[in-house]
């Protein structure tokens, strides 16, 4: 059948980050037709997380949530011809991420379906030929050279372009699995192949990352994270779809039937949400200019999009390198009564003293008192904050007195900023994070979390939830590489080639 | 609402809140925060132009210890973006706050107290249905 270009191609978003509501994907493409479903998966530091699991087990560092949600809409790819998937949950292995999608859609009787793979972001396989090669690895921002060798890299990956993608569609993939493309190339590489745009119209490949932009975060842009959150229910909130023309304009609309909204100030948020300089929007297949945009609210939960502008993208590709940086722990504990903080910053102070006592305080730690204004430092002190929320406070004063807590980050502590608060709060959760070289150091700074249940002040609860986790502290390190280094490129197999051939050379 | 303006040097000027007149969105780009702040009306637009500067927001947030913060306009979205340069404390793998990527900051800007415009003029700026209400 050939396709239709004179109809908007519907490319819905139904996953924003690993960790998003399972249930969007299977909700939007059995109440709404879409050509395209897209699942994004990869924040900047998923890779390195997906890079640990696939060093405990070559099967595993792609996201596995993808399995649960092809699970789900796997009924939809049966009936409904139309419908194609892409999406980055390769993460760190797109080929074993394959292998499991392909798996599942065998048992589930869709032995032909294709399915393509891209390659050719991980560049740690191939780091020592690439600094051969003049790659460099300097900070994309700073100029800084690299702070570590090889040894402690634990991910880097090039930010591919949507070139990979249409290669795999070209092969009648149905399916595509990446790993490090760019958030936006999920939605422009079905837009060139459908209509067969030139690589260098810079207005449309424009356009069509602008819609892959708005879509990306799914539902931050159809009413979700909204300051209107009063206006509209959200339990079952539609998740973004973008309707891309052949002459590159395009609608933003949402799920049929669902809850949220999309209207101007949702879909102008979300053009906001992580852009920097908006005339320099900086992806491998164009660079965008938010600054010509315009804005139209066609009718209900339906905004268009125009005035598209682009130019030729630098001839590098972005690369997200994380390294290994120590070791991090959090610990918190809820601190209730009138003396609320005082007795918080002494909790914290017996903690550290006693770190110290035995020589395994922690090179770095932080002290904030959620609840009495440490979310957003400062900030919350405000007055206007203050005669919002605790205009009718009448709390006595404590007999507050300075602990002189202070650590390495936290901006010191004023006693009488600390008196005046204490006034206002009479239970926060304490948190402490810690932060060393050594991982002894913050296996024992957990347990000192615990004891205070009954060797510190009265009014401490909140530590049955257990011991916290020590965690790897991954330094997230952004750097450039020269396209011409790089071949990206798809492998497409049927599921049930998939699996015939699993474990052979690509 | 309003309130007293602590960065005022005429104390008992009265202010409005941010949020009166635009909404907000903020995340990260690596250790640099970027809040948008989208006025609810082109009226609201002209008054951020010429009251919300980079130093007003530097000022608002020095808890962060931003190293610089720089303000972008679109007139065409009614909307200013601002990043605030190292403002996440080593970002999101290495800050130690519980918000490591700054998704706060949108809420917080919203109570950026302003100098009060005439009343006729902030019913201008002001949102039409549905309601606005201080988030």
């Amino acid at each position: 059948v050939p396709l239709d270009v004179s109809q908007p191609l519907r490319i819905g978003n139904a996953a924003g980050f690993l960790g998003d509501w399972l249930d969007a994907p299977r909700r939007m493409v059995e109440s709404t037709p879409v050509d395209f479903l897209t699942l994004e998966y990869l924040a900047e530091l998923t890779l390195s997380i997906l890079a640990h699991q696939r060093a405990k087990n070559p099967e595993h560092g792609f996201a596995r949530d993808f399995l649960d949600v092809l699970q789900s809409i796997a009924p939809a790819l049966a009936r409904q011809r139309q419908l194609h998937v892409v999406t980055n949950a390769g993460g760190m292995n797109p080929l074993a991420c394959a292998v499991a999608a392909s798996r599942l859609l065998v048992a589930a009787g869709l032995a032909d379906v294709r399915l393509g793979a891209v390659l050719g972001d991980d560049l740690l396989e191939h780091f020592d030929q690439l600094s051969a090669a003049g790659c460099d690895w300097r900070h994309i921002e700073t100029g800084d050279p690299l702070p570590v060798d090889r040894s402690q890299i634990a991910s880097a990956n090039a930010y591919l372009g949507a070139a990979p993608i249409v290669d795999a569609l070209a092969q009648s993939a149905r399916i595509v699995i990446t790993g490090r493309v760019a958030d936006v190339s999920l939605t422009v590489a079905p837009a060139l192949h459908r209509f067969g745009w030139k690589w260098d119209d810079w207005r449309r490949l424009a356009a069509a990352s602008v819609a892959g932009h708005v879509i990306e975060c799914g539902a931050q842009a159809t009413g979700g994270y909204s300051v209107d959150w009063r206006d509209y229910p959200l339990a079952n909130v539609g998740y973004p779809i973008a309707e891309i023309s052949l002459d590159g304009s395009v609608v933003i609309a949402k799920t049929a039937g669902s809850d949220g909204a999309v209207n101007r100030r949702t879909v102008v948020e979300q053009l906001l949400y992580e852009i920097g300089d908006p005339r320099n929007y900086v992806t491998p297949d164009v660079t965008v200019d938010f600054t010509t945009i315009l804005l139209d609210q066609l009718g209900d939960d339906r905004v268009g999009l125009g005035a598209f502008s682009g130019k030729r993208p630098p001839d590098s590709f972005k690369v997200s390198l994380a390294y290994r940086d120590g070791f991090t722990a959090s610990g918190q504990l809820l601190v209730f009564g009138l003396d609320a903080v005082e007795k918080a910053h002494r909790a914290a102070h017996i903690i550290l003293d006693r770190l110290r006592s035995i020589a395994m305080q922690p090179a770095r730690y932080h002290v904030e008192l959620l609840g009495a204004g440490d979310a957003v430092p400062q900030v919350s002190q405000s007055a206007s904050f203050q005669s919002a929320s605790f205009q009718s406070a009448s709390f006595q004063s404590a007999s507050f007195q300075s602990t002189s807590l202070q650590s390495a980050t936290s901006p010191p502590v004023s006693p009488r900023r600390e008196a005046e608060r204490s006034r206002r709060c009479t239970e926060l959760i304490l948190r402490i994070t810690a932060f060393d070289a050594d991982r002894a150091k913050i296996e024992r700074f957990t347990k000192e979390i615990a004891p205070l249940a009954t060797s510190g002040p009265a009014g401490l609860a909140g530590y049955a939830a257990g011991r916290s986790s020590v965690r790897p502290v991954l330094a997230y390190w952004p750097a450039s590489i020269p396209k011409s280094l790089l071949k990206p490129h798809a492998v497409v197999r049927s599921a049930r080639e998939w699996i015939d051939r699993q474990g052979a050379a690509q | 609402v309003n309130v007293p303006n602590p960065h005022d040097p005429n104390q008992n000027a009265p202010t409005i809140r941010l949020g009166q007149i635009a909404h907000a969105r903020s995340g990260d780009k690596g250790n640099h925060a970027n809040i948008g702040v989208a006025a609810h009306t082109h009226e609201g637009y002209e008054y951020l132009a010429a009251h919300l500067s980079a130093e007003r927001v530097a000022e608002f947030f020095a808890g962060l210890s931003s190293s610089r913060v720089e303000r972008f306009e679109l007139p065409n979205l009614d909307a200013l973006n601002f990043l605030l340069y190292n403002a996440l404390d080593g970002g999101a793998s290495r800050s130690p706050r519980i918000d490591t990527q700054g998704k706060l900051l949108g809420t917080a800007i919203l109570e950026l107290p302003l100098p009060s415009p005439a009343p006729e003029r902030l019913a201008a700026m002001q949102p039409e249905a549905p309601s606005q209400r201080p988030a």
